[in-house]
């Protein structure tokens, strides 16, 4: 089975064959729901989409990291990160078709 | 935010469009994710991030309440990294 890479192209070409709008309209679709999950992240820190997962933004607390090749110390500002939790239905689609091989 | 309102954003944005064609449009998207995914393909959406799909081995677990060896198969899971972009502007960038 050959692996292939999913872009928003694929995801525009699956809005023209569900709805039958153009491509250029889908695409531009395809854009502002980045957009607007992007946009509510930055906002909100967290977009649930059911049975699909949850989008979380966790803040990290500054830390002193380390160069592993220099050994120098180096201070970590706190930041902000960005999780990804599955729903149960993701992970149990995944699974299956990914099953042997 | 829920995916209801999301579909109410697009929504909004789109007043040519059945309320119900923007939910279909909002759900073709996700499930495209989940369904490449599940071919173990990746999807990669520039700025803002990629899913992709991460092999766990089989390994030799122990039910934690009984000390029991018990063999864990292998087994796929989701993953998803955050793009350079989202993590910039997250930051303040």
């Amino acid at each position: 089975m050959t692996r292939k890479t999913v872009t928003r192209m694929d995801l525009g070409e699956a809005v023209v064959r569900e709805v039958g709008l153009s491509r250029n309209e889908s695409a531009q679709l395809v854009e502002s729901v980045l957009q607007h999950m992007s946009d509510a992240l930055v906002r909100e820190k967290s977009v649930k989409i059911s049975s699909f997962g949850t989008f979380s933004v966790r803040d990290k607390a500054a830390r002193i990291g380390r160069n592993p090749k220099t050994g120098e110390e180096v201070p970590i500002h706190p930041r902000r990160v960005m999780t990804f939790r599955p729903s149960h239905l993701m992970k149990a689609r995944v699974a299956t078709g990914n099953r042997q091989g | 935010m829920i995916r209801s309102e999301l579909v109410q954003k697009i929504a909004d944005e789109n007043p040519h469009l059945y309320h119900r064609d923007v939910e279909r449009i909002v759900n073709t998207i996700f499930e495209e994710i989940v369904g490449a995914m599940a071919r173990g393909d990746r999807v990669e959406l520039r700025g803002f991030g990629a899913f992709s799909v991460k092999k766990r081995e089989a390994r030799i677990g122990r039910n934690p309440r009984t000390g029991e060896s018990v063999s864990v198969g292998e087994k796929h899971v989701p993953f998803f990294k955050a793009g350079k972009l989202l993590r910039d502007r997250l930051n303040g960038g």
